[in-house]
């Protein structure tokens, strides 16, 4: 598993479409042909990944929503599965 | 190949139709051999018309629908495609295109991507009337690398595929080196399923098991050359396997197909299935036709299946594999798919490889796809 720094601002990985659905009550992950449906805090993770945040304000964000601390493990580990499969990309 | 790359996280046998799969016309350009078309397609009805396409998009989606792909024939054939495109990407689909590319010039794929699509499948299939034809044919070559060139230039990822027969499995180190020429990033390398056309066509074209031994060997190869830079996916052919394929994930579990005459299917091949008697999108919602119709409840859940099948551990598993190979095989759509070696039918699929392997083929003629010869065989 790789480190994710504490300044990356991760979106969401080309070829891949996060949205909202509904009759699933789920954030979905679309790709060619195939479909991942996120579990509630996947979903609340990735939705905040837009490019433009950094990975310390994301967590920052997630605490202050859910009125928890210390998600930053939690948060930086997932980013990096996410990475390895391609959901997520970091851009330099 | 739109097979199993969706999976339902729960067991409710009655969830949406995530994967909508829109045929949009049987016309094609195309004669191959191994089309998976119904060889009846000259007998059915006319077309649907751009606001009937657009009332299925608008049900589907409103009952969760979010993957669709649009296939036929060959879709760009329909002048209406990007007004297709435009309207489901406006509904939130994710939209496949899969194409032979012909009919893919620059201002359709330009006109395409303002439209919102999102992803194009290019095959590769023989275009002329000789097999042999396949890899040396210059002008299919060139066609192909021009569209190839400019699904790149719209910054799409490369998708390739390219089915395997008996007549062209041993060019595979070939076609995987064509391949990376274009910059293909994906490859599918699907060997025939025998149904349409392929069933037809079967003895001629069902590779000997020595074939598809040396294919995957060339393949394995060319993946270790290549590393992480292109993605080969290699579909064994299920004659050859022990263990059905959990076909469409269970009929009426996950997938919808619209053929262009508005009949509605649980696969895009259960046409041929005289048990099933299929709602047509002109007369019915597609509510009701996805959750009430009989058509699409009839292979639900197991009460259809029979021995071996309804007693069997497995049956969560591959839900006693494919009914129209069943069908095809044995008479009986209800019987388990005769791949499976608990199958009483099991013999007629190794039979069939073991044909394949003595090499008897070519003694009867190939049957190309076309209008009047699915007049003739229908």
């Amino acid at each position: 598993m790789r480190d994710v720094s504490a300044t990356a601002k991760p979106l969401v990985g080309r070829g891949f479409r996060l949205q909202w659905e509904p009759a699933q009550s789920a954030h979905v992950l679309l790709y060619p042909e195939g479909m991942v449906k996120l579990n509630r805090s996947a979903g609340e993770i990735m939705s905040r990944c837009d490019g433009q945040h950094m990975l310390t304000e994301i967590v920052a964000d997630l605490e202050r929503t859910f009125g928890i601390t210390g998600l930053t493990d939690d948060v930086a580990a997932f980013v990096s599965i996410a990475v390895e499969k391609k959901w997520l990309e970091i851009r330099a | 190949m739109i097979e199993s790359r969706i999976e339902r996280t729960n067991d409710s046998r009655s969830g949406p139709p995530l994967w909508l799969l829109l045929e949009l016309t049987y016309r094609c350009p195309l004669h191959c051999v191994y089309c998976s078309n119904p060889t009846e397609f000259a007998h059915t009805g006319d077309e649907l018309g751009t606001d009937d396409w657009i009332r299925v998009l608008r049900e589907a989606r409103a009952l969760g629908a979010v993957q669709l792909g649009l296939s036929g024939g060959e879709p760009l054939l329909r002048d209406d495609l990007e007004q297709i495109v435009s309207e489901a990407h406006a509904l939130g689909f994710y939209i496949n295109l899969i194409t032979s590319g012909v009919g893919l010039n620059e201002s359709r794929i330009g006109a395409l991507k303002a439209a919102g699509l999102d992803h194009i499948q290019l095959s590769f299939q023989d275009s002329t009337r000789k097999m042999n034809d396949f890899l040396s044919s210059t002008r299919t070559f060139d066609l192909k690398s021009q569209v190839a060139a400019l699904i790149k230039r719209y910054d799409y990822p490369m998708v390739l595929n390219v089915v395997l027969h008996r007549h062209n499995i041993d060019h595979v180190g070939q076609i995987l080196d064509m391949a990376q020429q274009m910059g293909a990033e994906y490859v599918e390398l699907a060997n025939t399923q025998y149904y349409g056309w392929a069933w037809l066509n079967r003895e001629q074209l069902m590779p000997s098991r020595e074939q598809v031994r040396r294919a995957e060997e060339m393949t394995n190869r060319f993946r270790k050359r290549v590393g992480d830079r292109m993605k080969v996916y290699f579909v064994v052919p299920d004659y050859f396997e022990r263990r059905p394929k959990a076909c469409m994930n269970g009929l009426g579990s996950v997938f919808l197909t619209v053929a262009p005459d508005g009949i509605a299917l649980p696969c895009h091949a259960a046409r041929m299935l005289p048990d099933l008697t299929l709602p047509s999108v002109r007369e019915a919602s597609i509510g009701w036709i996805w959750y009430d119709s009989p058509g699409f409840n009839h292979f639900r859940g197991d009460a259809w299946m029979k021995e071996p099948c309804r007693s069997c551990p497995e049956k969560g598993r591959d839900f006693g594999g494919c009914r129209c190979q069943a069908y095809l095989l044995t008479g009986d759509a209800a019987n388990a798919d005769p791949v499976c070696d608990l199958s009483p039918h099991h013999h007629l699929v190794t039979e069939a490889a073991a044909h394949a392997d003595r090499g008897r083929a070519g003694e009867k003629p190939l049957i190309f796809r076309d209008h009047r010869k699915s007049i003739a065989v229908s």
